[in-house]
C-alpha cells in the first residue's frame, strides 16, 4: 500500500504529458478546421502552416487550444475523449451490439482463454516429459528456448488466413496462435521449476524409497508452483497479445484487433485509441487475476511469492 | 504411403541415434550437446519434406522445405534489402533510441527512491500490454517508412528495459554504498563505478527480452503501410501473391536474426558481466 501514493504520481505525470502533447499534435488539423469555419488563424493559409511545427502553430493561436481537446478526428485524442468513447461503447451499448467493446472484447478473449489453456496444458506436459526423460531434454530444450527469440507472433496473421483458406476458421485458429505463444514460456518455467528441488531433498526422499511418481507429487510439482504463476502471468499476456495481433491485418470482423484497425481505416481515431486501451485494460485484469491466484496458492502452500 | 512410411522410418532412425546418443557414454561431450538438438531438428526438416511430397500437399498451403531453401538461394538480394530495410534500420534504430531513453530515464528515477516506487509497478505493468497496437497509430503519425518503424519499436522494448535497469540500480548493497562513500566518491563516481556495473546483469536481461520485441514490432508495424520494401511488406504481399515459399523464407531470415540478435546480446553480456555468479 506504500506505493500507492508514487505510482499516483507516476500515472498523473503521464497523463500530464498527454494532455500538453493534445495541444500541438492536433493544433494543424485544428487550424484547418477553424479557418473553414470562419475563425481568424495565423498564419492564413494551410501551406504556410505547414512550414511551422505544431508547438509554434499553437503558440501563435492560443485562442484554438480549447478546439484540440474535442476536436472530432484527432491525431491524438485527449484522454477525456478516450474515456468517453470507452463508457459508451463499454456501458452504453447492448452487449450484443456490434458496436459494443464487450462484445469485441469476448470475441478476443474467448480464443484467447481456450488457447491459453490448450498451450499451458501441453506445455506442462512437455515439461514433465522433459524432467524425467533425458532424450527428450537434449533435443527439444535447445529448441524450445531458442524458439523465444523468434518473432514468431508477427507471423500470426498468416497462419490466420492459411487455416482460413485450409476451410478451418472461427475460434480454433485464434486459440492455435494463443496456445503457441503461452506454450513455450511454461515449459521453460515449468522445466525449471521442476528441477529446482536441491539435490539433499531428492536424496531425501531416495532414503525414504519414494518412487519416481511420489516424488513428483510430492516435492516436485509443489516446488515448481512459483514458477508456474511467473510463466502463467506471462503466458497469458503473450496470448493476449498474439489474439490480438492475429485480428490486425487480416480483415477480421470482430475484436480488439479488428477494432483497432477498423477506426484507423474508417478515419474514427476514437475507435481505435478505445479498444486499444480496453485490450490494455482487458490484458492488465488476466495478469492481476493470475497475480491473486499466486499469491493465495502461495500462501496456503507456506510459500512466499517468488 | 511410401513416402509416409519413409518419414516414420526417418523418424525412428533420428529418435533412436538420439536415445543412444544422450544415454551413451559421450552425453556429456559439448559437440554431442550440439549435435542431438541438431538431429531431432533435422529430422523435423526431412519428416516435414517426405509428408509434403508424399501427400501432395498444394504449396499454397505449405511449402516444402527444399522450395524453400531453393528461394533463399535465388532471393537473396532481395531479402537483403528487406532485411536492412526492417531489421538494421526500422528494428536497430527503435531498439537502441527505446533503450538510452530507458536508461536515461531509469538514472534520473533512480535519484528519488519515491519515484522509482512508482515507475517499478506502471512499467511492469506497461510491459505486460499489447502495446504493439500502436502500431497503425504510429504509421499514421510518423509515415510508412522506417522512422514509423522505429518508433513502435522503441516504445516496445521502452518499458523491459526501463523496468530492469531500474531494478538494478537499487540493486547495491548498504555496505557497497558505504564503502563508496568512504572512498569520497560523490554521486556521478558512485553512479559509473559502482552502481550501473552492478545493474548490467539486470539491464541484459531486459535488453535480451527486448530483442524479440524489436523484431516482433518492426515486422508488425509493415503490415499497416510500408514502402515497397521491407520483411513485413514482403509477407504480406508474397502471401497475397500465394508464393508461400518467400513468405517462408523471410519466416526463416527473420528466425535467424532473432536467434543471432540474442546471441549477440548474451554474448556481449558474458563479456561485460563476467563478474556475476551466473556467468563464472
Amino acid at each position: 500500500m506504500k506505493s500507492v501514493l508514487p505510482v499516483m504520481t507516476v500515472v498523473g505525470a503521464v497523463l500530464l504529458f498527454w494532455l500538453v502533447a493534445v495541444v500541438p499534435m492536433n493544433m494543424h488539423l485544428v487550424a484547418d478546421q477553424a479557418q473553414r469555419d470562419g475563425v481568424s488563424v495565423v498564419p492564413e493559409t494551410p501551406v504556410e502552416r505547414q512550414a511551422y511545427s505544431g508547438i509554434g502553430l499553437s503558440l501563435r493561436n492560443l485562442h484554438l487550444v480549447p478546439r484540440t481537446y474535442d476536436f472530432v478526428r484527432p491525431r491524438l485524442p485527449a484522454p477525456q475523449q478516450v474515456a468517453r468513447e470507452m463508457y459508451a461503447t463499454i456501458f452504453e451499448k447492448k452487449i450484443t451490439s456490434k458496436r459494443s467493446l464487450v462484445y469485441h472484447g469476448w470475441v478476443t478473449l474467448a480464443p484467447t482463454l481456450l488457447g491459453f489453456f490448450i498451450g499451458t496444458g501441453l506445455g506442462i506436459l512437455l515439461a514433465v516429459g522433459i524432467v524425467y526423460s533425458r532424450v527428450m531434454d537434449r533435443s527439444v530444450m535447445p529448441w524450445a528456448i531458442v524458439s523465444q527469440t523468434i518473432p514468431i507472433l508477427a507471423l500470426a496473421p498468416m497462419v490466420i488466413v492459411v487455416l482460413g483458406a485450409m476451410g478451418i476458421q472461427g475460434l480454433f485458429p485464434k486459440s492455435l496462435i494463443a496456445a503457441y505463444l503461452s506454450f513455450f514460456p511454461v515449459v521453460v518455467g515449468m522445466v525449471k521449476g521442476l528441477r529446482s528441488p536441491d539435490a539433499i531433498q531428492l536424496d531425501l526422499l531416495r532414503t525414504y524409497h519414494a518412487s519416481n511418481r511420489q516424488g513428483f507429487w510430492a516435492l516436485r510439482l509443489p516446488a515448481s508452483t512459483p514458477y508456474l504463476f511467473a510463466s502463467l502471468k506471462i503466458g497469458i499476456s503473450a496470448s493476449l497479445i498474439g489474439t490480438i495481433v492475429a485480428e490486425l491485418p487480416t480483415g477480421a470482423k470482430a475484436g480488439f484487433g479488428a477494432r483497432m484497425l477498423v477506426g484507423d481505416q474508417y478515419g474514427q481515431p476514437l475507435v481505435s485509441w478505445a479498444a486499444l486501451f480496453a485490450a490494455a485494460l482487458t490484458a492488465a485484469a488476466l495478469v492481476g487475476l493470475f497475480s491473486v491466484m499466486e499469491r493465495v496458492t502461495l500462501r496456503r502452500m507456506g510459500m512466499r511469492t517468488a | 504411403m511410401i513416402w509416409a512410411s519413409a518419414a516414420l522410418m526417418v523418424w525412428a532412425f533420428g529418435w533412436w541415434v538420439n536415445v543412444r546418443l544422450a544415454n551413451g557414454p559421450m552425453s556429456e561431450n559439448a559437440g554431442v550437446k550440439v549435435l542431438i538438438p541438431a538431429i531431432f531438428g533435422l529430422t523435423l526438416v526431412i519428416v516435414w519434406e517426405f509428408l509434403v511430397v508424399g501427400f501432395e500437399v498444394n504449396p499454397v498451403i505449405l511449402p516444402a522445405p527444399s522450395a524453400i531453401v531453393t528461394r533463399l538461394l535465388a532471393e537473396g538480394p532481395r531479402l537483403w534489402a528487406d532485411f536492412h530495410q526492417t531489421i538494421i534500420k526500422g528494428a536497430m534504430t527503435g531498439y537502441v533510441v527505446g533503450g538510452l531513453a530507458a536508461l536515461g530515464i531509469a538514472i534520473l528515477a533512480d535519484r528519488s527512491a519515491f519515484l522509482t516506487r512508482g515507475i517499478l509497478p506502471v512499467g511492469s505493468f506497461m510491459a505486460a500490454l499489447p502495446i504493439v497496437g500502436i502500431a497503425p497509430i504510429f504509421v499514421k503519425w510518423f509515415g510508412s517508412d522506417w522512422e514509423s518503424k522505429a518508433a513502435v519499436v522503441a516504445v516496445m522494448v521502452f518499458f523491459p528495459i526501463l523496468v530492469n535497469t531500474v531494478a538494478g540500480l537499487r540493486d547495491t548493497t548498504v555496505m557497497q554504498r558505504d564503502l563508496m562513500r568512504t572512498y569520497g566518491a560523490g554521486y556521478w563516481p558512485t553512479l559509473f563505478k559502482l552502481r550501473l556495473p552492478a545493474a548490467m546483469p539486470f539491464m541484459f536481461n531486459g535488453l535480451k527480452i527486448a530483442t524479440t520485441l524489436a523484431l516482433i514490432g518492426a515486422i508488425v508495424a509493415e503490415f499497416f503501410g510500408s514502402p515497397t520494401v521491407g520483411m513485413g511488406f514482403r509477407i504480406s504481399t508474397s502471401f497475397g501473391q500465394l508464393a508461400l515459399d518467400m513468405v517462408w523464407a523471410e519466416i526463416v531470415i527473420a528466425a535467424l536474426a532473432g536467434s543471432a540478435f540474442y546471441g549477440l546480446m548474451t554474448l556481449i553480456e558474458t563479456r561485460v558481466t563476467f563478474w556475476h555468479p551466473s556467468q563464472r
